[in-house]
């Protein structure tokens, strides 16, 4: 059981990296990384948010729709768990620990339709995963995303002192960046 | 019969999703590996914003406009899921390819950027017709790009070889680095045609970026390009009333 929980870790954070393997998350990637400070602060909030949904997602798929026999309906359910659930986390922070909500809220509405939040809950059912399993691989894949999104960060802070071609100043450098970085991640696939 | 073809140019050429406008980069860059998958998706993602524009303009006068962020998500969900119960009744091999990116079509910026920005406020025939300009130019984006990664990553395209066969694939464009390297050179030449038409004094404001594009999740509030800003809303709201404040002052002063 440790051993595959421990292989689900290493696969979700590494191997299949979540935004330069599968291309989820993209956008705050390319969007909040030009500061390795606001990369970390989204990084940690992507981590309680995706851990706490995929919770969420699991506990409802497993004691309501699979009982009901509605399956099908994932879809619509999960966008609107997680879009109430980070609605609900931002007023409970907000309320009850006023610190934890100046260092994450400003990036808690960042991402509520985040598609890694949903392509996790997603993935989840999918591959039949339990909920301490999904809550673990939930929780891998966003490890995985504050990993690339921290190390791209640094890279753009260095790369600000550069002279790059005028067509590819802003958004095409970044992009050429995550694909070498995409490559450096393709090495990862050797570890399983 | 004017509006369906103006709004049909729009969607392909003039305000085409991909290659002008920047949206919905995450299934453009994971779909694309073939030609085939590319116009796959494109053509789900045509019929459900087809459908769900129509929705929506039927209903605009029934949603509230402060839920009407939920009520569009609802929509796009239910017709998003229609559709993946279709594939995977009727084109398996796609369904199997597509694989999460179906679902997904729920939070793709192109869907509820035209619901936001056209759907709600227009008749439904111009809107049916915007949702199926802008799924064909999301298609053909889509198509371009996947036939480009596969001619360049495997030597073919639709399947079919082309290349000679002394031609040795470049397999790093069908795997995820040659997305972004493909999308890198997108918006460079984006970059590259809105530099050289600002020097010529024309109006290139509709060009964006290539900031992905997803409104909802991105930090830069300062964009003008915001398709879906709460902050601007309220804006907007709070304008609203300070002129009908103002008028009433006026015609108090009037009255006076």
């Amino acid at each position: 059981m440790v051993k595959e929980l421990l292989v689900i870790l290493i696969a979700s954070s590494l191997v299949n990296n979540v935004v330069l393997s599968q291309f989820l998350g993209l956008c705050p990637f390319l969007g909040v990384s030009k500061k390795t400070n606001t990369a970390a602060g989204m990084g940690v909030a992507v981590i309680f948010v995706i851990t706490l949904a995929s919770a969420v997602a699991g506990v409802i798929y497993q004691y309501l729709l699979v009982p009901l026999d509605i399956t099908y309906l994932q879809t619509i359910v999960f966008i609107l768990v997680i879009a109430a659930l980070v609605q609900f986390v931002e007023m409970f922070l907000k309320k009850f620990i006023p610190s934890l909500y100046q260092a994450l809220g400003v990036y808690l509405p960042l991402i509520t339709t985040n598609c890694a939040v949903l392509g996790v809950a997603l993935t989840n059912v999918q591959k039949n995963y339990g909920i301490l399993t999904g809550i673990v691989n939930g929780f891998a894949t966003a490890v995985g995303f504050t990993i690339s999104i921290v190390i791209l960060a640094g890279i753009r802070e260095k790369m600000a002192y550069n002279d790059i071609p005028e067509s590819f100043r802003g958004m095409p450098i970044v992009l050429v960046t995550a694909g070498l970085m995409a490559i450096a991640f393709c090495g990862f696939s050797g570890l399983l | 019969m004017n509006s369906v073809k103006e709004r049909l140019v729009n969607g392909i050429i003039k305000e085409n999703p991909t290659f002008v406008l920047t949206l919905g980069m995450c299934p453009t860059l994971a779909v694309t590996t073939s030609a085939i998958n590319g116009l796959g998706m494109g053509l789900t993602t045509m019929v459900v914003l087809a459908l769900s524009n129509v929705f929506i303009s039927l209903l605009r006068n029934v949603i509230p406009d402060k839920v009407r962020i939920p009520a569009f998500i609802v929509i796009i969900a239910s017709f998003v899921t229609v559709a993946e119960l279709l594939l995977q009744g009727f084109l398996p091999f796609l369904y199997d390819a597509l694989g999460i990116y179906i679902p997904l079509i729920v939070v793709n910026c192109i869907i509820l950027g035209r619901a936001e920005a056209y759907a709600y406020k227009n008749p439904v025939i111009p809107s049916l017709f915007d949702g199926i300009g802008m799924g064909l130019g999301f298609s053909v984006a889509l198509t371009c790009i996947g036939a480009v990664r596969e001619l360049l990553g495997a030597g073919e395209i639709f399947g079919i070889h082309v290349m000679p066969d002394s031609y040795v694939p470049v397999s790093i464009f069908i795997m995820a680095p040659g997305a972004f390297f493909v999308l890198a050179l997108l918006t460079a030449i984006q970059n590259k045609v809105k530099i050289n038409g600002e020097r010529k004094g024309r109006d290139m404001s509709k060009i964006q970026s290539g900031c992905g594009s997803d409104c909802m999740s991105c930090a830069d509030a300062g964009c003008t390009h915001r398709l879906y800003d709460e902050k601007a809303a309220d804006k907007g709201h709070k304008a609203d009333t300070e002129d009908i404040v103002i008028e009433e002052i006026k015609e108090e002063e009037n009255h006076g």
